[in-house]
């Protein structure tokens, strides 16, 4: 907590700022527990991924983007869909089918997007933002938008090919881009100190010639300030990065995890550093913390009023199967 | 061969040229235009066949942008730099290496509008030739349309000719969606008439190249100029063969076809990928489908052999349809009384 606070200092965030995060942070928790909710009352199809107790790292990146700048997402994108502005009502309404949701209907918890968010949408194959934000990077320097990209990844795809290939590309074109590791130590049940060779995840950067930042993925200042100066860099055209941060999902990799991979001490020792009281109290500290009850009671209603919203939306009508496959 | 355009001046260019003009005009149209790929900038001034040639000298290498070898990267970001405003060519050398680039091709770039419900376009080309006959062995002489054709979402083209290489291209850039733009490797120094001026072919368009009464012929790139061979020896005979370019594969023009099978109650389908799941087959169910009463005969696929392409000429010549198997097989079904 003391080295939170002492992070803190250095924010580059404003009082209104820090609440608003605050803010973002409680309203993922709190839609993600609904989705599991609604989930496990057999309302959803498909299944949910739940960003809870990641909630720092999407929310200090995404405070440290302008509204241009772009995202990409992974299967556990509910979290970085809120950071970047998405419509909670919108997401819910996807979640459960309807054609009222961000896609109509047709995507789903794994794929909701907001291109008027510039969030080009959570991704169903591991690894599959790396090529759109490095992409989307292309853009930003071709047409010099003045735009950085973001690329949200697990630890599961720092093992897959296309990292090598975009951040191989990205470094020797110098794009702007951050490629964000959410390391929450578990592949599915495969945890990263056996499957990432060669000790910190971080220490690949240096193969390809740029910075490589390791951060506490549980404290909301550690993430911000270290994105604010990663992105700065990229604005700059200095160039991509690697930022790092060591975080922990208090669920199991989706709703049905049967968990038998990790022990319960484990998650209670990982909850101890959560991100959201831990961001209460140097808020506290600080004398900025809202009155925080009033602010979860104001996202619960919010949230609940998503879920009539959504439950009150139309199921897509069947002209709508055939539409959208072409522009 | 027809001329391409009754009326119109034209010039005999070549194939690799006439997509050297339609990369060179839609570059000069339209600034969100890039090309990136393998070797596509400094290599022999553009390119292994000349497609890409003087483009860096115009353009500059931040538009002809020569990638590292890295397949799926260079559709991957072509998918990101099409989903953010730009309008990306990007080549992969060999049809055959696609393998290593069909995640981003299949699940980001077909997906993404759908997925979206609607919300995000991919104008994107991915260029890459195919197609057997120079000794280019197993990995590196396959057609391999077909993968592309099953996948909804995309737009799969393939010229055989130089005025439809480059009015096809043009539009393939054009379109708002991703083109999969297959061009075929021992065409690039095939000649042909070229409209002058701004030259556009519809996807979804097909041509027929000879008209006749007897046997329509369906084929893919080489085999469209195989069959216009085996046309000439079999007029001799007194078969008349229509030989139809289906030129876009998806959106595929059923009607030219089947109106041709209603005519002439035959069908041959023909392309350099292998028989078996090829879109030959595709083809003659969608034939089958639509003018069945109309057969006189069961539609016969003259394609490539079920075998990985041999090096010995002897060998991959036996593997690939050839003209006389195009005449053997229109023979065959003439003398077929129903």
């Amino acid at each position: 907590m003391a080295v939170s606070a002492e992070r803190a200092q250095h924010s580059r965030l404003t009082d209104e700022q820090l609440r608003q995060a605050l803010r973002l942070m409680l309203t993922i928790r709190h839609f993600d527990e609904q989705a599991m909710a609604l989930y496990r009352a057999g309302e959803m199809r498909g299944t949910t991924h739940p960003y809870i107790g990641m909630e720092a790292v999407g929310v200090g990146v995404m405070m440290a983007l302008q509204p241009t700048d772009w995202v990409t997402s992974t299967h556990r994108g509910h979290g970085h869909t809120i950071a970047k502005g998405g419509d909670v009502r919108r997401m819910m309404a996807e979640l459960l089918g309807r054609s009222t949701g961000y896609c109509g209907g047709k995507g789903g918890s794994m794929h909701i997007a907001d291109m008027d968010k510039h969030m080009l949408g959570a991704n169903g194959i591991v690894g599959g933002g790396m090529g759109l934000a490095t992409g989307a990077a292309l853009t930003c320097k071709l047409q010099g938008t003045g735009a950085v990209a973001v690329c949200f990844f697990g630890d599961g795809a720092l093992n897959q090919g296309i990292l090598h290939e975009a951040t191989n590309m990205a470094s020797i074109w110098k794009l702007p881009v951050v490629y964000v590791c959410e390391n929450n130590q578990y592949a599915m049940s495969a945890r990263a100190d056996w499957t990432v060779a060669g000790g910190k995840p971080s220490a690949r950067a240096a193969g390809y010639g740029i910075p490589g930042v390791d951060v506490d993925g549980m404290d909301f200042f550690a993430v911000n300030n270290a994105a604010f100066e990663l992105v700065g860099a990229a604005r700059r055209g200095e160039g991509p990065s690697y930022l790092v941060c060591l975080t922990y999902r208090y669920h199991g990799h989706h709703a049905g995890d049967p968990l038998n991979y990790r022990d319960k001490e484990e998650v209670d020792r990982w909850r101890e550093h959560d991100p959201i009281e831990k961001m209460k109290h140097t808020l506290a500290g600080r004398g900025v913390l809202p009155d925080a009850s009033a602010m979860e009671q104001e996202i619960e209603a919010e949230i609940a009023e998503a879920i009539e919203f959504a439950k009150s939306s139309p199921e897509p009508s069947i002209d709508q199967l055939m539409t959208d496959i072409y522009a | 061969m027809r001329s391409a355009v009754a009326g119109v001046a034209t010039r005999e260019i070549t194939y690799a040229q006439a997509l050297n003009e339609a990369l060179v005009e839609e570059m000069r149209r339209d600034r969100s235009v890039f090309v990136m790929g393998e070797d596509v900038a400094i290599w022999g001034g553009g390119g292994i066949f000349g497609v890409t040639k003087g483009l860096i000298e115009e353009f500059g290498p931040e538009r002809v942008r020569d990638t590292p070898i890295s397949e799926q990267g260079i559709v991957a970001l072509a998918v990101g730099a099409a989903a953010t405003g730009s309008r990306p060519v990007a080549e992969i050398m060999y049809v055959d290496f696609m393998g290593l680039a069909m995640e981003p091709i299949t699940n980001q770039a077909a997906k993404l509008r759908y997925m979206f419900g609607g919300k995000a376009k991919v104008p994107m080309v991915v260029r890459a030739q195919e197609g057997a006959g120079r000794g280019n062995a197993a990995q590196h002489s396959q057609s391999l349309e077909a993968w592309f054709c099953h996948i909804p979402g995309l737009k799969v083209v393939t010229p055989s000719t130089p005025a439809d290489a480059k009015g096809l291209l043009k539009s393939a850039i054009r379109d708002d969606n991703p083109v999969i733009f297959l061009e075929h490797k021992a065409l690039y120094f095939s000649k042909g008439h070229v409209p002058d001026g701004e030259h556009l072919v519809p996807l979804g368009s097909a041509d027929v190249k000879r008209q006749g009464r007897h046997v329509t012929f369906v084929g893919i790139h080489a085999t469209v100029h195989k069959a216009l061979q085996a046309a000439d020896q079999l007029a001799e005979e007194g078969i008349e063969l229509e030989v139809i370019d289906p030129r876009t594969l998806v959106p595929l023009d059923v009607d030219t076809i089947v109106e041709s099978v209603k005519k002439t109650g035959r069908l041959i389908v023909s392309h350099e990928a292998y028989t078996r799941g090829g879109y030959g087959a595709e083809i003659v169910t969608r034939v089958v489908e639509s003018a069945f009463d109309y057969l006189d005969a069961p539609p016969v696929r003259v394609c490539a052999r079920d075998v990985p392409v041999p090096y010995a000429a002897s060998l991959e010549t036996a593997a690939l349809p050839q003209a006389d198997d195009i005449a053997a097989a229109a023979r065959a079904l003439v003398s077929k009384q129903i």
